[in-house]
């Protein structure tokens, strides 16, 4: 445990609430400050990966400090990864990582692997996972090995997987994406796939809300598609 | 009279290292000489008052730790530390279509006393840059003061205006790298070549780009106007109501806010430092002048007593002015 945490949890049995400066929300310490409390998914389909999230950001898992937050980050060209946990750790290991990939394909004079990306990330995550509290997953194109899928940890656990979902709200679609993914979808039955999970799971997390954020990755390039709240997929919902 | 402090410290130092003779590992950390020029803990413990010590830059928490134990130590845990000068506040801003209006209150306490009646919690950064800070109020200052210099710095070095991004970025390098002990809620705003922007950045180094926004205990209120009454590309003089409006709603509801309101209004063209925008219906005027005349206090005896001072040591320096 850092010297910050440790110092907190002394404050927190003294009976103070960390940072007294928002009274009317006081910080879980175990999140600092703003945390992104989410759910984030990346599929793979025929040609391409689509990578999406909600758009909440809450303090203390009781106030939305913000309803339209960009949680899809492009490190490069055609990759982007998608974060969870405390927002300004993941904010802070993504401004690293978009240095070091951008310096790293500078050098090798190519657009880097999402192999690499995801591998820049991990590097972050574990030699600062005590200090750090930030989940990702990276998801992008490449001309080596097409389109790919990778999820790393708040430990720092780099994995590769043909669809993932992370955040507190993926809890509630594990068995929604286990039943309803087939491998080489096409396009459209990807977004709709992306977009039935993203809405199941908001439908039911309280820290995961407004509108969905979705990207599709293909050799072609970038396209953000935003569904807004009441457009989303209706399941049951009076 | 003034060297025995130091030569009791050495004599102590050179006790120990001939005791120990080539052990240098025995040396308690605290007595050994350090290469590093830091101070060590002996100076600290022997008060080296004249000694002048050259300020370490950037944050010292050293007394964080020192802090925490005396919490444990006395009365096992019921004395609290002194709580720090809190701006407990409502600050908001607003983009409007030629640029960014940011507001804030003026009520800075100090636990259940207001300390300062007309604080500015819009701090300047840049000529086109300004910064409304809410937490702890030196954090405010000092963090603002320190991206102004930065910033001022980068404009002389590069020959260009700075821009509000790179602002809120430096803003979340200093922060994030202080892992939240600054208390500092900030609301970055200003108008540069690519557009007007209002940037959020919380004390833990997290940022936000946000078309609307309030902080500070006030917030809950404030944001209450600014959800119902905020649409895009709005003119100047509604943006100045709304905000207005926004922080007097912050006004009335939180203890922590109160006395003036400020505004502060940036465009391309310049910016409006409002300062105060609408003055607190609550004044109470002075009811006297407070000033004692000479004769008032009855002076009973006087006795002078001249000081007999003997010339030591003079010293001419002779300063070269062509």
């Amino acid at each position: 445990m850092n010297e910050a945490t440790q110092y907190n949890l002394k404050l927190e049995r003294l009976g103070y609430h960390q940072f007294r400066t928002m009274e009317r929300h006081p910080t879980n310490y175990l999140c600092k400050g703003v945390s992104t409390g989410t759910t984030i998914l990346a599929v793979k389909f025929n040609g391409g990966v689509i990578i999406g999230s909600d758009s909440r950001a809450s303090v203390g898992g009781s106030y939305v400090s913000s309803k339209v937050i960009n949680k899809l980050i492009q490190i490069h060209d055609k990759i982007f990864c998608c974060i969870a946990g405390s927002l300004a750790d993941a904010q802070a290991v993504t401004k690293m990582a978009k240095f070091q990939l951008s310096f790293h394909s500078i050098q090798m004079d190519s657009p880097p692997l999402v192999k690499a990306a995801a591998s820049v990330l991990k590097e972050l995550c574990y030699s600062n996972r005590e200090d750090l509290e930030a989940g990702f997953i990276t998801a992008g194109w490449d001309k080596k090995r097409g389109p790919q899928v990778y999820t790393v940890s708040m430990g720092g656990m780099l994995l590769s997987q043909p669809f993932t979902i992370g955040g507190s709200g993926s809890t509630y679609i594990y068995g929604y994406v286990d039943a309803k993914y087939k491998p080489d979808m096409s396009r459209e039955e990807c977004l709709q796939f992306a977009t039935n999970a993203l809405a199941l799971a908001i439908g039911r997390d309280n820290v995961s809300g407004g509108v969905a954020h979705l990207v599709v990755i293909t050799e072609g390039g970038v396209e953000h598609v935003v569904v807004p709240g009441e457009k989303l997929p209706k399941f049951h919902d009076e | 009279m003034n060297n025995f402090p130091e030569t009791c410290a050495t004599k102590q130092l050179n006790s120990v290292t001939t005791g120990h003779g080539t052990a240098i590992t025995e040396i308690p950390t605290s007595l050994r000489p350090n290469r590093s020029g830091k101070k060590n803990r002996l100076s600290v413990d022997m008060a080296l008052s004249h000694v002048f010590e050259t300020p370490v830059s950037g944050f010292n928490f050293e007394n964080s730790t020192r802090n925490i134990l005396l919490e444990n130590v006395l009365d096992e845990g019921k004395t609290k530390a002194p709580k720090p000068l809190k701006t407990g506040t409502t600050i908001a801003g607003v983009v409007y279509k030629n640029g960014v209006v940011l507001g804030a209150d003026t009520r800075a306490t100090s636990s259940e006393v207001v300390a300062d009646k007309t604080c500015a919690k819009i701090h300047y950064i840049a000529p086109n840059i300004y910064c409304c800070g809410a937490g702890t109020a030196a954090d405010t200052e000092k963090t603002t003061d320190l991206l102004s210099s930065n910033l001022t710095i980068f404009s002389m070095n590069s020959g260009r205006n700075p821009r509000v991004v790179m602002a809120a970025n430096i803003l979340q390098d200093i922060l994030f790298r202080y892992r939240g002990m600054i208390g500092a809620n900030l609301i970055l705003g200003g108008v540069d070549c690519t557009g007007n922007h209002l940037y959020r950045v919380g004390p833990f180094g997290s940022m936000d780009k946000v078309p609307y926004l309030a902080m500070g205990s006030g917030d809950l209120a404030a944001m209450g106007i600014l959800e119902d009454r905020f649409k895009v590309n709005m003119e100047v003089e509604e943006a100045k109501t709304l905000v207005c409006d926004a922080i007097h709603a912050g006004i009335m509801t939180d203890l922590g806010s109160g006395n003036n309101i400020d505004l502060c209004i940036i465009t391309r063209r310049g910016v409006d430092y409002i300062r105060p925008y609408q003055e607190s219906e609550y004044k109470q005027r002075r009811q006297e002048k407070y000033k004692y005349k000479p004769g008032t206090t009855p002076v009973l005896t006087e006795n002078i007593v001249p000081l007999e001072l003997e010339l030591v040591h003079e010293m001419v320096q002779t300063m070269e002015t062509a």
